[in-house]
């Protein structure tokens, strides 16, 4: 049977901070979906339906924050619905979205992501009471370091590669006004030098805690036809799970990874992804994670990732551009950085992406993961739309 | 687009529905444990497994589980290997449901595992829900589910539309339909109560419980192969209010009729109706904004006066709708659920079952 065809013709998010201490979480809501409306040239009344996401409730101190936000995003008389897939969530959030609009249940759909880390300590949200995971393992970092050995000895990586990861994404950070951190004066040294957190993760190469929403508006092929800039088309979009531990989980390349991007590219006809795909924004919170995921999605063989940032490939004038907005190294309010980079990779194919645009970009991945690296969520949008 | 280019609507139906015995307290089980016997027994309803359906979508909250991420582990029970396609609303599973009914719509997928649950025993969950309110400006004050509740009911009364002897004849009436319920939590005869809050009663209120439930969706022939008499989603919607309870009419449910509206549930009369109300007041409010007659049988489950498992209540609205219907017991029924103070989120689903 056939699908409407799903269309992002609105973007917008907010310039992402520490803290806003000067708006709620409503007005930091409002603000992104009044942006992307704007970009869409639609108001209010044009909307259909809002699918809202974010990562734990805990984050806020707010349960089930849609049904406060509902008057904030003019949801009061439609459908509402809210998303939570751990870190993943900003991209399942868009695709639950995107759902709507290809399943011809609604013609214009508002989603919206976000994160106000400073109303509450995500250090202690993210460290899980034993016994449901061990003790000492201190936030985010502390699971995803034994990881990132791994992938050092199975790939013989040399230990300079995440710091040249970080050093990029915060160099395209300065040319994206919404990144968090703007480090005028990054150097490869300073990364280097920076503290050891968690072995073999330094302070330069994690994400920061941030402030911020991120809003798309996706509409079917009509709303698609009236909108004033180009749109992007999804091409292909896919969600795959697997268990958080057990036996014979390969927390270096999860085969959950694996099996979405092989479905997305399957949707989009994309037989290779290193000559078909143009640029990639993915999901990677600790620097590590860009050449673990580049051999996860395809664009490299196993163990040859890191071969691709170290020759220079994944630069913003690289062959396949990395992280084109500085990524989730530079800007992580978690609920919204799996949608930061679907809205990217929008913003790239619509040739909307200002400083740090890639020339000729005209198929980009959006890529999100959460949990222990246990949930993925992705699409592929074009500048064309689909064939069927 | 045409009338004449609009594709044909794809049928899809829930075939299977398993639900807990629901109870006071489960401290010795895990939920992940309270989750696992449910999920095998809508499976094996279906003959299905795991790795045969198309797509998973569970409902939760982590303030229930008083843990941040609390599904990710429920999803070891689901037993997701090989990788599963799988999402997760963090609502009542009703929405969960919605979620999987519009990813079958798109053709993506022909069969859905839908679950939800909640165990409200480790908390008090009348404090845990005032952290749904507004963080700024309500919340702070800490008013209660029951609190806010006999705000609506005081609000009903003196509108005219009920009184406190009719509200404690819908509680009577919720818990001896429930006695013919194995998994309901309250039944039989059991005194009306003293004043919680006022107007409301222990009897108007719901029993705070934990439990779990699961559904199967399946599309088109896979329905008819699945399940001998599928209970048919002939429409479902669903509508939220403002938050602000001052900015609402709370003796009424305009997202309940517009949700029921969109859904076609005016366009035949229904003779089913599981409702999701866990206040007595609030069934008259769905009453009269469902415009459900007399002759409609409304919750013979007991309904959540019976058991309001918070998460899964709305879900086995929808489950016990479609077992009804599974059974012959109904042909169109309506199911509804509710989320947020005072019915603030709405969502209906019609069912019906084939001609007999």
């Amino acid at each position: 049977m056939s699908k409407e065809p799903v269309a992002v013709i609105g973007v917008g998010q907010t310039k992402h901070v520490a803290a806003r201490r000067d708006v709620s979480i409503a007005g930091l809501v409002r603000e992104a979906a009044q942006r992307a409306l704007e970009d869409a040239e639609l108001t209010w009344a044009d909307i259909d339906a809002v699918v809202i996401g974010k990562a734990p409730d805990f984050f806020e101190g707010v349960m089930m924050p849609e049904l406060y936000l509902a008057d904030a995003l003019g949801a009061v008389g439609k459908p509402m619905l809210r998303v939570h897939t751990a870190g993943s969530v900003g991209g399942s959030t868009a695709l639950v979205a995107a759902n709507l609009v290809a399943a011809r249940v609604h013609g214009t759909v508002l989603t919206l992501a976000f994160e106000k880390q400073s109303e509450s300590n995500a250090m202690w949200g993210l460290s899980l009471p034993i016994p449901f995971q061990q003790p000492l393992l201190a936030g985010a970092g502390g699971f995803f370091a034994p990881h990132v050995r791994a992938y050092m000895r199975r790939s013989g990586a040399p230990d300079t590669i995440g710091s040249l990861v970080a050093y990029k994404d915060r160099r395209n950070a300065l040319k994206n006004p919404y990144a968090h951190l703007h480090e005028h004066d990054i150097t490869l040294e300073k990364v280097q030098a920076s503290p050891m957190l968690w072995d073999p993760i330094r302070y330069s190469e994690t994400c920061p805690s941030s402030d911020g929403a991120c809003a798309m508006i996706l509409t079917d092929r009509a709303g698609a036809a009236r909108a004033p800039r180009p749109p992007a088309w999804m091409l292909g979009g896919a969600m795959r799970s697997e268990p958080t531990l057990f036996a014979g989980k390969d927390f270096v390349s999860p085969q959950a990874g694996k099996d979405c991007a092989a479905d997305v590219y399957r949707q989009a006809g994309i037989a290779d992804p290193r000559r078909d795909i143009d640029a990639v924004e993915m999901y990677v919170p600790f620097s590590w994670y860009e050449p673990m995921w580049l051999e996860n999605l395809g664009f490299a063989a196993e163990g040859e990732g890191w071969k691709l940032t170290e020759s220079g490939v994944t630069e913003l004038d690289g062959d396949l551009p990395v992280n084109m907005s500085g990524g989730v190294l530079s800007t992580n309010p978690i609920g919204a950085s799996g949608m930061i980079r679907f809205a990217e990779a929008a913003l790239q194919v619509r040739g909307q992406a200002g400083e740090h645009q890639v020339d000729g970009a005209r198929k980009v991945l959006g890529h999100a993961y959460g949990g222990g690296s246990q949930f993925f969520s992705m699409w592929l949008v074009g500048a064309r739309p689909p064939d069927s | 687009m045409t009338s004449e280019e609009a594709p044909a609507v794809r049928e899809i139906a829930v075939v299977a529905f398993a639900q807990t015995d629901h109870r006071r307290s489960t401290e010795e089980s895990s939920e992940v444990e309270m989750l696992m016997p449910v999920l095998h027994e809508v499976l094996a309803q279906t003959g299905l497994k795991t790795a045969d359906i198309g797509f998973t979508c569970s409902g939760s909250s982590d303030y229930l589980a008083g843990r941040a991420f609390s599904f990710t582990l429920a999803l070891d029970g689901v037993g997701a290997w090989p990788p599963i396609s799988e999402s997760h609303v963090e609502m009542d599973g009703a929405w969960a449901l919605y979620e999987a009914w519009t990813k079958l719509l798109t053709g993506d997928a022909d069969t859905a595992l839908v679950y939800s649950y909640g165990k409200s025993s480790p908390g008090s969950l009348r404090d845990v829900l005032t952290r749904q309110l507004d963080p700024y400006y309500v919340a702070p004050l800490w008013p209660d589910s029951i609190a806010l509740a006999a705000l609506q009911a005081q609000a009903l009364i003196d509108a005219g539309h009920t009184d406190e002897p009719a509200l404690a004849a819908v509680g009577a009436r919720s818990r001896a339909d429930a006695t013919a319920n194995p998994h309901a939590q309250l039944k039989g005869q059991i005194p009306h109560g003293d004043h919680v809050v006022r107007p409301l009663r222990t009897g108007d209120c719901p029993p705070v419980g934990d439990g779990a439930a699961a559904v199967i969706l399946a599309a088109g022939e896979r329905a008819r192969d699945l399940c001998a008499r599928p209970a048919w989603i002939r429409g479902i919607d669903h509508r939220i209010e403002a938050h602000g309870l001052g900015v609402r009419d709370l003796t009424d449910s305009p997202s309940t009729r517009l949700a029921a509206e969109k859904a076609g549930a005016f366009e035949q009369p229904v003779d089913t109706a599981e409702l999701h109300a866990p206040f007595t007041a609030q069934e008259v409010i769905l009453r009269r904004a469902l415009r459900l007659g007399d002759d409609v049988r409304v919750n013979p489950s007991g309904g959540a006066l019976a058991a309001n498992p918070v998460m899964a209540a709305g879900l086995i609205r929808i489950g016990e709708a479609a077992a009804r219907i599974h059974r012959g017991d109904s042909d169109r029924a309506l199911a509804h659920a509710t989320s947020g103070p005072c019915l603030q989120q709405n969502l209906v689903a019609v069912l019906e079952g084939d001609p007999r």
